[in-house]
């Protein structure tokens, strides 16, 4: 930030995310590798949001930078424009919570005195310092409650918000009154106890949602997020995705996503769609064919003519889709809600039967009137108000350290209550990418297979890439290529302990696979293929425990889940375009299932928004996991059925809580209706049903086990 | 009594001066990077050219 005001003019700042950097070790390995850089002024790694902010000359561009960070061994991605500010939830309530807090320990500190017999014109000093800290403190830290208590009587509906508004603003009020006629009660201290409880339940909530959201963010952007456009008189440029036009000519290498739809002016080359349909099966595209964004070149670099760019193309559809359906689901009302519709008019009531009640009996208005705010604040849901947020805080930590984000709280209420679940297939119950034969790899000698490995490390080839991260992970050393070469659409070739050595297409384009050619050696033909997630089968049967049927829902061809249908043991659909997806969902919402979508593609998007609960792996496309309530890192598949479990766990627990703080109500309220209730008995009773209902939500700390 | 008047008062600007430096705190951006916060202690910077 210094090098910032430092050079005013020359100085820009770009943030990148850079999902890697996880210590300190990374931290400082990237801040310095980026300041030997010329160019670069400064960069600072948040650590908490998996980012780099770099101040740099205008002369390096974020395309650049992230070339040199993939030097310093860092994969870094340009951050799409949503998240490059991101929202966060915690910072607004931090000031109140703060406030509250502290105005609460004070007044606590002049109310000890009180309670413990100070009387007279000290018990009036001290009640009129509560009253100068507590009133411009509740007109503060009580805003977030306000304002919402306000949004929802102004639609005439009413949640959690107004009873504790209600509670709070009587409870200042009445105190204000006790102040000016030198009275023995007030209840300053009870307000801001409630409030700063509550900030804290709130503050716990918000904090979950920043983490989730921050952890979806940095693996955002796998998308390509521009192209390199060739032009006639200049040399390639590399565009942003956006700013891409009708009528440029993009250079896509192989590896690469298009960024655009387009036909193709020079050369061929096989596109994975996978994506886009979910189909798996490469499509072979030559000159004049159609490509579509969003799609990867798997084979040789191509030109490629933009047709349609930024909002106009098959993506931005589906895109369009997707909000459509996301507006259904804001139709859930959350469980505290639910609660509130039926707790504020019950305690409300109750108060005006308690001042109706005393009158009648032939009290004063005024001691009627004392009796029935008291009935308020006992019954403000102090404990009310956490029994949901701390369940779900605790839960949410605990699926998160089990490398499962949670993206919403109310996203694990609606996963407990899910009884049937739908799986796409590529990607989501196999890997989605091609991986080599395991049976192929045991049969390579060691030589065949450090020489494989050498060859592969030369290319940046889909393929070549998965065959050296399987030959790594068996421990296979590199054997040293002379003069190592990659010819695009063909394969690499070199030269080791002087054999001509070879890594190359198979002749035959029907099957996906790669040659090994070493020379005075039979030629290996290594066959590459999707494959069943391993845990896949395990975590089906443990659903089917948990009482969740389950079926495909694939846009792959016939024959490809007719395969997966075999191997899990599921019946299928297959061939389903976005649109059938959800007229699935649908038709089973329709006959009251709860819908659970797992998937991972563009083409789950608009499913994922409809069903009931969605779920994505971690590999899943941006717009998969911005769709999904719930995404897992970790490979493994065994995360579904303990999503559900847990969140099965959250909600019986967080029905305990509600018991406990409605239990607690039932043996306060008589108290309050005889006139029993003073701030101290409040004061004791709010900390300890708070205490119990932590302390009850704490033993959720192992739900993901 | 006289005690109070000089106790209640100190204790009153010693938790405002607390109040004060966490809001300050929080708009200085102190708590944008808890995690970082928490690893930078562990960055051994001996070598830094600055």
């Amino acid at each position: 930030m210094v090098a910032q005001k430092a050079f005013p003019d020359l100085a820009e700042t770009s943030v990148l995310s850079v999902p890697g950097a996880h210590c300190a070790g990374c931290m400082s390995k990237i801040e310095r590798g980026l300041a030997e850089v010329a160019g670069v002024q400064g960069a600072r790694v948040n650590l908490t949001s998996r980012t780099v902010t770099i101040t740099h000359d205008a002369s390096l561009d974020e395309h650049q930078l992230v070339g040199e960070l993939a030097k310093i061994g860092f994969e870094s991605k340009r951050r799409p424009r949503s998240v490059e500010k991101p929202y966060s939830a915690i910072k607004p309530l931090l000031g109140p919570l703060a406030v509250a807090a502290f105005a609460a320990m004070n007044i606590m500190l002049l109310s000890v005195s009180v309670w413990s017999g100070a009387e007279g014109s000290t018990r009036q000093m001290f009640h009129f310092i509560s009253a100068l800290i507590a009133l411009p403190a509740v007109a503060y830290a009580g805003q977030p409650f306000f304002k919402s208590a306000w949004g929802a009587l102004k639609h005439g509906r009413t949640n959690m918000d107004v009873p504790i508004s209600i509670g709070v603003i009587i409870a200042c009020g009445l105190s204000v009154y006790e102040v000016v006629v030198g009275g023995e009660h007030a209840w300053f201290d009870s307000a801001l106890m409630l409030l700063a409880f509550l900030l804290a339940g709130r503050v716990l909530d918000a904090m979950m949602r920043d983490r989730a959201r921050s952890a979806v963010d940095s693996l955002l952007g796998q998308a390509a997020d521009g192209a390199l456009v060739i032009r006639e008189d200049a040399a390639p440029e590399w565009i942003a995705a956006d700013d891409l036009q009708p009528g440029m000519v993009m250079r896509v290498a192989a590896g690469e996503r298009l960024a655009a739809d387009g036909a193709i002016l020079n050369g061929s080359s096989r596109f994975d769609q996978s994506l886009l349909t979910g189909e798996s099966k490469p499509i072979a595209s030559h000159i004049g064919d159609m490509v579509l964004a969003g799609t990867l070149n798997l084979d040789a670099p191509v030109d490629v003519e933009v047709s349609h760019a930024g909002r106009d193309t098959t993506l931005a559809e589906i895109a369009r889709l997707m909000e459509a359906s996301t507006q259904n689901r804001s139709r859930y009302v959350r469980i505290a809600d639910r609660a509130a519709r039926l707790y504020a008019p019950a305690v409300h009531t109750l108060a005006a039967v308690a001042v109706v009640g005393w009158l009648v009996a032939g009290a004063t208005l005024y001691q009627a009137l004392v009796i029935g705010v008291a009935v308020l604040i006992i019954t403000c849901p102090c404990a009310l108000g956490l029994a949901v947020p701390v369940a779900q805080v605790v839960a949410s930590g605990s699926l998160l350290r089990a490398g499962i984000m949670v993206k919403d709280g109310s996203a694990l209420e609606r996963l407990a209550n899910v009884d049937r679940a739908l799986f796409d297939k590529t990607g989501t119950l196999t890997l989605g990418q091609p991986v080599p034969d395991t049976a192929t790899l045991d049969a390579l000698s060691a030589d065949e297979a450090a020489v494989a490995l050498g060859l592969a490390t030369h290319s940046r080839h889909p393929i070549s890439r998965a065959l050296s991260d399987a030959l790594m992970a068996r421990g296979v050393a590199a054997a040293s290529i002379e003069g190592a070469g990659e010819q695009s659409g063909v394969g690499v070739s070199g030269a080791w302990n002087g054999l001509a050595v070879s890594l190359r297409r198979p002749e035959s384009a029907s099957s996906m696979g790669v040659g090994l050619e070493i020379e005075g050696y039979p030629t290996r033909l290594i066959p590459f293929a999707d494959r069943l997630r391993d845990d896949a089968n395990e975590a089906l049967a443990q659903l089917g425990k948990l009482g969740i049927a389950s079926s495909i829902l694939s846009g792959d061809n016939p024959e490809a889940v007719a395969q997966v249908a075999r191997e899990t043991g599921l019946t299928g659909q297959a061939g389903a375009s976005p649109a059938d997806k959800q007229d699935a969902i649908a038709r089973l919402q329709n006959s009251g299932r709860n819908v659970l979508m797992v998937g991972d593609g563009l083409n789950d998007g608009p499913a994922l928004a409809a069903a009931n609960a969605s779920m994505a792996p971690g590999s899943a496309s941006d717009v998969g996991m911005q769709a999904a309530d719930f995404v897992f890192v970790q490979g493994a598949f065994a995360s579904v059925p303990r999503a559900i479990r847990a969140s099965r766990a959250t909600m019986a627990v967080v029905k305990q809580n509600f018991v406990l703080a409605i239990g607690y109500n039932c043996l306060a309220v008589p108290l309050a209706l005889l006139g029993y209730v003073t701030p101290l008995v409040a004061a004791a009773a709010m900390s300890l049903s708070s205490l119990i209902v932590v302390g009850n939500s704490l033993r959720l700390v192992r739900a993901a086990r | 009594m006289t005690g109070l008047l000089i106790l209640i008062p100190l204790a009153l600007v010693l938790g405002l001066i607390g109040l004060g430096a966490f809001f300050w705190a929080m708009r200085n951006g102190q708590f944008d990077d808890p995690d970082g916060a928490a690893a930078r202690i562990l960055i051994d910077d001996e070598d830094r050219p600055e």
